[in-house]
């Protein structure tokens, strides 16, 4: 009697585990995202590629978008993740809004809001596959951090995401200053962008520029860089590499 | 035979519009021994008179620090008090927590009535019997709130409460005009005059009253012993000595004798007893 009781039971204990759905690997996904401080702001840049694995499927892809009235946030990986981020995102936004009470959430509680619910995603074994890119400024404090999948999270005065942490930082380091103008900022941002154009396969030449100050929030129409291919590099990629097809 | 029909429980209205039960809570506020609060427009000021329930005992504590940035006093049932400070300092932990930053006082004050509000509304609870005055600071400045039983809630400038708070708050009224540009040390000053008027001829020392503060660059506090003695002195806040017969027979008949004393509140004052 009790080994037909505990049949089902049994059964319910093993499919549990194995109907269980999570994100075991990403479908489709955005490449790196970029950040720095300026003078009046923060700036992020991203492209607009999807890729779905390998395949560079989507051209049109926003991976910036305003969090309230002092926040900007840009985001790697899954998209479809980021599209739920953004939806825990609004909510909060709405709902912060409804106190109507003159106090509003700014980007260090917005940063340290989804380095919790990444990090208990992570803790669930079902992480939100993102890295992403938190900047703002309120009250005449600029800010700008990063939180991982897996809940790592840092501020810096330049950040960036997948790629852009090998071959957009470096260039940062030696350029980036305090004092950047909205125009040096977008030209050093454009800088990254076209470097990792070159290097980074899953890039595309669309990118957008996301700038927030005390003013607000702008997030530029989608543009191409210029692209120069003509290099002796790229033109014979395997000179030097003996043996390489 | 003439018993009041009307305030067996929380829920059941009065013909005449009231909510017998609420109005009893609100009553408990009143009986506990005074509170007084008042702010600047970077510091508030929380004081509260302490009185022992017996010369054997000792009094209870009626100020709390909730976080770094609020602290509470309160008049009525202690014990009632204290679940409401547990509830707030960890409303501000979580928020701390999940935000690194520290909780709105206006919004603890709102998730703090409507707490006190569901009480009115279910039958087989009961209201919280304390008036909490909630001071502390956020991005918008010093704030000073009263939390009664009813689940409503006040924003004051300065305010009183508790038994025999009208004489504080007559004071009050009288000076509030100046608390806005006030500094830290004359707000404490008006805070142990206005909370000697509730004493009425006892005379104010540092052991009958608490002190603390909260302000801009500065996290709550409760004064110690030896700064309100210090404070008093400086101020020459003395009270009438207390007349001979008075002091002969202290306390008897007394409404101070309220809830947060743990003893119970004479027959004629209690409004209970319908």
């Amino acid at each position: 009697m009790n080994m037909v009781d505990s049949a089902p039971a049994m059964h319910n204990l093993i499919g549990s585990e194995s109907d269980s759905q999570r994100t075991l690997y990403p479908y489709v996904t955005g490449t790196s995202v970029v950040g720095i401080k300026y003078k009046d702001g923060i700036l992020l840049a991203a492209d607009m590629g999807g890729s779905y694995g390998s395949t560079l499927r989507y051209k049109t892809v926003e991976r910036l978008k305003s969090v309230g009235k002092h926040s900007i946030i840009g985001a790697s990986g899954e998209i479809s993740d980021f599209q739920e981020i953004m939806r825990y995102l609004d909510e909060l936004i709405l709902y912060d809004n409804m106190w109507d009470d003159g106090n509003s959430l700014g980007p260090k509680q917005v940063h340290n809001y989804l380095t919790q619910v990444m990090y208990n995603r992570r803790n669930k074994f079902n992480p939100l596959w993102n890295s992403l890119v938190l900047g703002g400024v309120k009250n005449g404090q600029k800010y700008l951090g990063t939180v991982s999948m897996i809940g790592v999270h840092y501020e810096d005065n330049h950040v960036a995401t997948g790629f852009g942490n090998h071959l957009a930082r470096p260039l940062l380091r030696d350029e980036w200053h305090e004092n950047l103008t909205f125009e040096e900022g977008v030209k050093l941002l454009e800088k990254c962008m076209r470097v990792l154009l070159y290097r980074d396969r899953s890039a595309v030449n669309k990118l957008q520029i996301a700038k927030i100050t005390e003013e607000g929030v702008t997030i530029s129409e989608p543009y191409a860089l210029k692209t120069f291919w003509n290099f002796a590099a790229f033109q014979n990629p395997t000179a030097g590499a003996e043996g390489s097809w | 035979m003439f018993r009041n029909q009307y305030d067996t429980d929380v829920t059941t209205w009065s013909p005449a519009g009231r909510l017998f039960q609420v109005e009893y809570a609100m009553e408990a506020v009143k009986q506990g021994s005074a509170a007084i609060g008042l702010r600047s427009k970077t510091h508030v000021v929380l004081a509260s008179v302490n009185k022992a329930s017996s010369e054997l005992s000792s009094h209870q504590k009626k100020i709390f620090k909730v976080d770094d940035h609020i602290g509470v006093a309160i008049a009525g049932l202690t014990a009632d008090g204290r679940v409401l400070s547990r509830y707030m300092r960890n409303e501000c932990i979580n928020y701390s927590y999940t935000y690194e930053s520290p909780l709105p006082v206006g919004r603890l004050v709102v998730q703090l009535a409507d707490k006190a509000q569901v009480c009115t509304q279910r039958s087989w609870k009961r209201p919280y019997g304390v008036g909490l005055l909630v001071g502390g600071l956020d991005e918008s400045g010093a704030h000073l709130y009263y939390n009664c039983p009813s689940g409503n809630y006040f924003e004051y400038q300065a305010f009183a409460i508790g038994s025999r708070s009208q004489a504080a708050k007559t004071y009050l009224e009288r000076k509030y005009e100046t608390f806005m540009d006030s500094s830290r040390e004359n707000l404490i000053k008006d805070a142990l005059f206005a909370l000697r008027e509730t004493l009425q001829g006892e005379k104010l020392t540092s052991s009958n009253c608490t002190i603390s503060i909260i302000g801009v660059g500065e996290a709550f506090k409760v004064l110690d012993q030896e700064t309100v003695k210090g404070l008093i002195n400086e101020f020459e806040v003395v009270g009438e000595e207390p007349p001979a017969d008075e002091a002969a027979a202290p306390e008897q008949g007394s409404d101070a004798a309220g809830p947060d004393q743990g003893t119970p509140a004479e027959p004629d004052v209690a409004p209970m007893d319908i």
